[in-house]
């Protein structure tokens, strides 16, 4: 250490010499890429960014120098000092990106774990079905129109056109119920909504109306007593059996693709006459594009528009019915109608919330 | 009703006989249905009549073996061992020689059996392709065929049967005739027809016949034929027809009733004449009346039953089934041929009511024509003359008025503006005349063209002109029609309702729930084993009186039952953790049941008798119920599982609520099948609106059910569509969070507490959530702890601590005020 007022070339203060700071600084580098992992480096920091460094002990010379020799000497201890910050800095940010990247690494998880705390459920196909037919109607403009399971047989029957002991009367074997003359019974069709709905609003009327329906048929493969059937009625000025077909192919299209197309045939319903029944063309049939029944329909026949009090001189009307088990079952290709009942939660599970 | 083509055909002049399968798309397009097409199996190579000239029984083998002498041609006598025993020295019987192949590709060929060579097979009707019968071989009347001759078409082996099911509007459909006329209209080919040919004058009666209700019986006609021949056979082209037809043939004049019914549709009944004692009456059955009908049953008669009757008492179901006093047997030579006309109506009920369903009733049910019975009859009574050796008395009885028809009139245009076409001219007045129908058209004054058409007498169902309009679409063909889209009215779509049902439909099925659909039937003894007292209003049901499953024959006034049977039939088949419901209506009888009352058709019913009908029906609201059974939440890798437990069905009915827009508040209950103390009531207000919680363990018992297995109902339709509109304020300012405890009796709902906190919080308070429920010794006997995160804000400022500690201590004030809640300290 030399007197305040000695004369001084910095030169000869080893500290100051380029050599000495360019060593100071080789080594803190070395120490810093020495130091394997964050604690090593925070160890080694302070011998070369402390107190006691080589840089900043050498800083401490400048102080003694002549003014003339202060301003080199000072420039080149901060050029090292920055060299050994930078060194360090690097060092961190690497040792850290390393660290951070291990920490990530050992949180790995098997993400292909499988995670059914609490399985969705599913809504049955019938129900997604409905909801499907009675959206492609109301986008057509229809309406949904509700109607009661138990019904009397007026709404039925009576007013369906069907005469007291008509053959066609007991073509649907009918569920009674008791006491024996208590004039109700479980609907065998959703018909019943169509006098119901000429009964209540206004015309013209449009409506769809899916619904639960009876008849007494043992429960086999393709049976079943309880089934779905969905119901069209339009009742307007000027509509016709053209109006039906086009309607039936557009309904068809919307269910089956746009390749899809219906088919009349001649047939007899009480409450249509014309009366018809619908082949639909099925593009995705088993064993290739063919024609599946699919339902009945006709004209609205004049005695019905008559008993609910529609003017049919000035009105005409279609209907159609279809039934849902059925349609599905063709739809999905499904071999057994008793798995739609039986309520087995493997059936219903795969179909989600949509159908 | 099935139909050999060669018959079908006889009476149509085609110039060219379309194919069977051309006829069968001929009667799909133009509405009759085809069930089936037979095609006859090809028989190949010699088939010949035989004359069997000795039978040698051999009775050395298990069963009897007959080794006969068969004339097979001029001079040649073939041995054929044959199984079948119904048949004499002298019959003229089928054999398939040696290199013949029949159906089922079955090779006759010479060889060895029973110890003799048989060289060739004496056929069976049905080894033939020619029927079901198997009974035994085929016996052909004597004189049908010589030794030799080819019996291929002897037996008509290259036809085709086709079976129809005409709808039952269409009775007409139901012969030959009706049948041939649907084809002569679609192929538009010329048509004699066999049912309008002349009748000569009767002279004088038969017998005397009293018609007592008219209404029941508008006609009846009989002829008699004596001297008839009872060993007659009957001829081989008529057995044939009605073999191909499913008919089995029995006696000549059994089987001449039949052939005539088949060919024209008028059902015929042969009495022994012999047996008929006096004249005949017709009328309903006596109360208590008793008949024994051909197939030996004695039947009890009803008041509304037809019958025919002698002196003797009740000789016949009229219309159904003959009786056995008057059948005709084997030794019938005067034979008395009865043809009507019944009411249609009452012989459908007849036939319900004694579950007799026969040939006769089925025509009878959709309408004869009632011109037919006497042209049927006399066609009847001729043949049985020709085949029978009989003859003809001169007499006819012919009792009753056949309505006439009721002209029809339409304008001529009607059918083009109901189908949506336009026809080429001419064509609705040409479809109907092809139909039978007599047809003129008319211009009105006004211009209007119209038609009217006076129907034929089998046509009963033209009636409207509605009925016309179908006749000319079907026969100018349905594919004719275009397809048009109507013009699109404006709907409302879905209504409230309908859209919040579907929702809570989809939030139970995306927390976990599978929909089932159980059948609405229940069996009465469920109730028991739920636990539900005497009297219970869910006891109240309305009855199947036709049930499938005898037991279950209630309509549901719960859905729990047929949630209960599909979660047992799932744990049968190996699922334990289940959750599952369902939406559908249940039926409640009014607590007084109105009768349902008449009302007539024809015109629309009055608003009252409208409202009549609807208060007669049962209330049917639609209910939502759910059960759960087993693990709610699955063990895994991550830990252990949950059993599902009474809060899950709570949790259930909450997210009904929730998805219909509904907040219900729970209060305890004790309702069977619920378990007393975990019972919670859903109500709306103060309105109870469901159950749910877990099942009692009597129940679970009862049935089977895994423990702890929780339910929830909720009746859908009680819950109100209320406005949903919210419209939430958010404050962007920072909340203060406070945790309270407070101690209260343990009998005070949590419920309660919380909406106390709630409401004693004030405006800044912005929500409350119960975290911890603690009893022990720390909080002392009778009481617990219930620990509350409190988030208060304020919407216009950053809110102090001093503020929102203010209104917690309002809040435990209040708490404090209501139960005596303490603060825990």
């Amino acid at each position: 250490m030399s007197g305040a007022n000695d004369p001084y070339d910095p030169k000869q203060v080893a500290a100051l010499s380029p050599e000495a700071l360019g060593a100071a600084v080789e080594q803190a580098r070395e120490a810093f890429a020495k130091a394997a992992d964050l604690d090593e480096l925070a160890a080694v920091k302070p011998s070369h960014l402390g107190d006691r460094s080589p840089v900043l002990l050498a800083r401490r010379e400048i102080g003694a120098l002549p003014p003339a020799a202060k301003a080199e000497a000072g420039k080149r201890v901060n050029e090292a000092q920055n060299a050994v910050k930078v060194a360090f800095e690097e060092r961190r940010a690497r040792l850290q990106a390393e660290r951070d990247e291990r920490v990530l690494r050992e949180e790995t998880v098997d993400v292909t774990l499988p995670w059914d705390r609490v399985p969705r459920g599913a809504r049955h196909p019938i129900s997604t079905l409905a909801e499907r037919i009675a959206d492609v109607f109301v986008a057509m403009g229809y309406e949904v129109a509700e109607g009661p399971e138990l019904e009397t047989e007026w709404f039925n029957f009576d007013a369906l056109n069907f005469g007291k002991d008509h053959p066609a009367r007991t073509m649907q074997d009918t569920f009674y119920v008791a006491p024996a003359d208590s004039g109700l019974v479980l609907r065998t069709h959703t018909s019943p909504v169509q006098a119901r709905t000429l009964l209540d609003r206004e015309l013209p009327v449009y409506v769809v109306c899916p619904g639960r329906t009876f008849r007494t048929d043992e429960l086999d493969a393709t049976h079943t007593p309880v089934f779905h059937q969905v119901e069209g009625l339009a009742v307007d000025k000027g509509l016709t059996m053209a109006h039906l077909k086009g309607t039936l192919d557009a309904f068809a299209r919307a269910m089956f693709g746009e390749d899809s197309k219906t088919r009349l045939r001649p047939s007899f319903f009480p409450f249509t006459e014309p009366s018809a029944e619908v082949d639909v063309w099925f593009p995705e049939k088993k064993g290739g594009a063919g024609w599946v029944e699919w339902g009945g329909c006709g004209m609205v026949n004049p005695n019905v528009l008559r008993n609910c009090g529609v003017d049919p001189d000035v009105y005409s009307g279609f209907a159609f019915g279809m039934g849902l088990e059925r349609t599905l079952q063709f739809r999905n290709g499904l071999p057994d109608m008793r798995d739609m009942v039986e309520g087995d939660v493997r059936f219903t599970q795969p179909f989600g919330t949509e159908a | 009703m099935r139909i050999p083509v060669t018959w079908l055909v006889e009476n149509l002049e085609f110039a060219e006989t379309p194919t069977p399968e051309q006829l069968a798309e001929a009667f799909v397009r133009i509405g009759i249905e085809v069930e089936d097409v037979h095609k006859l199996d090809s028989v190949t190579g010699p088939l010949v009549a035989g004359r069997v000239v000795e039978i040698e029984e051999l009775t050395e083998f298990k069963k009897p073996i007959r080794y006969c002498q068969v004339e097979v041609g001029p001079d040649q006598v073939n041995g054929i061992v044959c199984g079948a025993s119904n048949f004499q020295e002298g019959d003229t019987v089928v054999v398939a020689l040696p290199g013949a192949v029949l159906p089922g590709d079955f090779t006759i060929s010479a060889r060895k059996t029973y110890g003799r060579t048989s060289n060739g097979m004496i056929c069976s009707a049905a080894e033939l392709g020619l029927g079901d019968d198997h009974s035994g071989i085929m016996v052909l009347p004597s004189g049908t065929a010589q030794p030799g001759d080819d019996a291929l078409e002897l037996l008509g082996l290259s036809d085709t049967v086709i079976e129809v099911a005409p709808t039952p509007d269409r009775g007409y459909a139901f012969s030959v005739r009706g049948l041939a006329r649907e084809i002569a209209c679609a192929f538009d080919v010329p048509y004699r027809d066999p049912g309008t040919a002349e009748v000569p004058e009767g002279e004088g009666e038969v017998l005397p016949v009293t018609v007592e209700d008219a209404a029941a019986c508008p006609r009846f006609v009989a002829r008699r034929v004596s001297g008839v021949d009872p060993t007659a056979p009957t001829p081989w082209w008529m057995r044939r027809r009605l073999m191909l037809a499913g008919i089995r043939s029995i006696s000549l004049p059994v089987d001449v009733t039949n052939y005539v019914m088949l060919e024209l549709g008028q059902p015929l009944h042969a009495f022994d004449a012999a047996k008929v004692q006096g004249g005949l009456v017709v009328r309903r059955a006596a109360a208590g009346e008793k008949l024994t009908t051909l197939d030996e049953q004695v039947r009890a008669l009803d008041p509304d039953d037809i019958v025919i009757a002698d002196d003797s008492g009740v000789i016949s179901l009229a219309g159904v089934m003959g009786g056995a006093s008057t059948e005709v047997s084997s030794t019938s030579s005067d034979i008395l041929l009865e043809a009507a006309n019944w009411d249609p109506a009452s012989i459908a009920r007849t036939v319900r009511r004694h579950k007799l369903p026969s040939e006769a009733a089925k025509r009878f049910e959709r309408t004869v024509d009632p011109a037919l019975a006497p042209v049927a009859l006399e066609r009847a009574a001729r043949l049985l003359d020709m085949f029978g050796d009989g003859s003809i008395k001169p007499g006819r009885t012919d009792v009753g008025a056949p309505p006439v028809p009721k002209p029809v009139s339409m304008p001529i245009n009607l059918p083009d503006r109901v189908a949506g076409v336009n026809y080429a001219r001419g064509v609705t007045a040409r479809r109907l005349g092809q139909i039978g129908c007599q047809v003129e058209v008319t211009t009105g004054d006004d211009g209007t063209t119209m038609v009217t058409a006076i129907p034929p007498t089998w046509r009963a169902d033209l009636t409207q002109p509605a009925d016309l309009v179908e006749e000319v679409l079907r026969l100018e063909g349905y594919d004719t029609i275009p397809s048009t889209l109507p013009p699109a009215p404006a709907g409302r779509g879905l209504t409230e309702q309908q859209r919040r049902r579907r929702t809570v439909s989809r939030a139970l099925a995306e927390n976990g729930f599978v929909e089932v659909k159980p059948f609405p039937f229940v069996a009465p003894s469920v109730f028991g084993a739920l636990g539900l007292p005497e009297g219970d209003v869910r006891r109240n049901t309305v009855s199947v009186l036709n049930p499938l499953e005898a037991d279950k024959h209630a309509l549901a006034t719960t859905l729990v039952p047929g949630l209960l049977e599909a979660v047992q039939r799932n744990l049968a088949r190996g699922q334990k953790d289940l959750a599952v419901y369902t939406i559908a209506q249940v039926t409640l009888p009014r607590s007084q049941q109105v009768p349902v009352p008449q009302v007539g058709v024809g015109e629309r019913p009055s608003d009252a008798q409208v409202a009549s009908l609807l208060a007669a029906l049962p209330q049917q609201p639609v209910h939502v119920a759910a059960v759960l059974a087993g693990h709610r939440e699955q063990a895994g890798w991550w830990g252990k599982g949950r059993q599902a437990d009474w809060a899950d069905a709570v949790q259930a009915a909450r997210l009904v609520g929730q998805a219909y827009g509904v907040e219900l508040t729970v209060v305890a209950s004790d309702l069977a099948p619920w378990h007393p103390g975990r019972c919670a009531e859903l109500r709306v207000g103060d309105w109870p609106v469901g159950h749910a919680g877990e099942l009692h363990p009597k129940v679970v018992e009862a049935l089977g059910l895994p423990k702890r297995t929780v339910a929830m109902e909720l009746d859908l339709d009680a819950l109100p569509l209320s406005d949903h509109r919210p419209a939430p304020v958010v404050s962007a300012y920072p909340p203060v969070l406070l945790d309270v405890a407070v101690v209260v009796p343990v009998d005070v709902p949590a419920e309660q507490v919380g909406r106390v906190l709630r409401g004693g919080g004030g405006a800044l308070l912005e929500d409350i959530r119960l975290f911890d429920v603690y009893t022990g010794d720390q909080v002392g006997e009778g009481k617990r702890s219930l620990a509350y995160s409190l988030r208060f804000r304020a919407p216009d400022r950053t809110l102090t601590v001093e503020e929102a500690t203010a209104a917690r201590d309002a809040a435990v004030a209040a708490a404090a005020e209501r139960f005596g809640a303490v603060l825990r300290g």
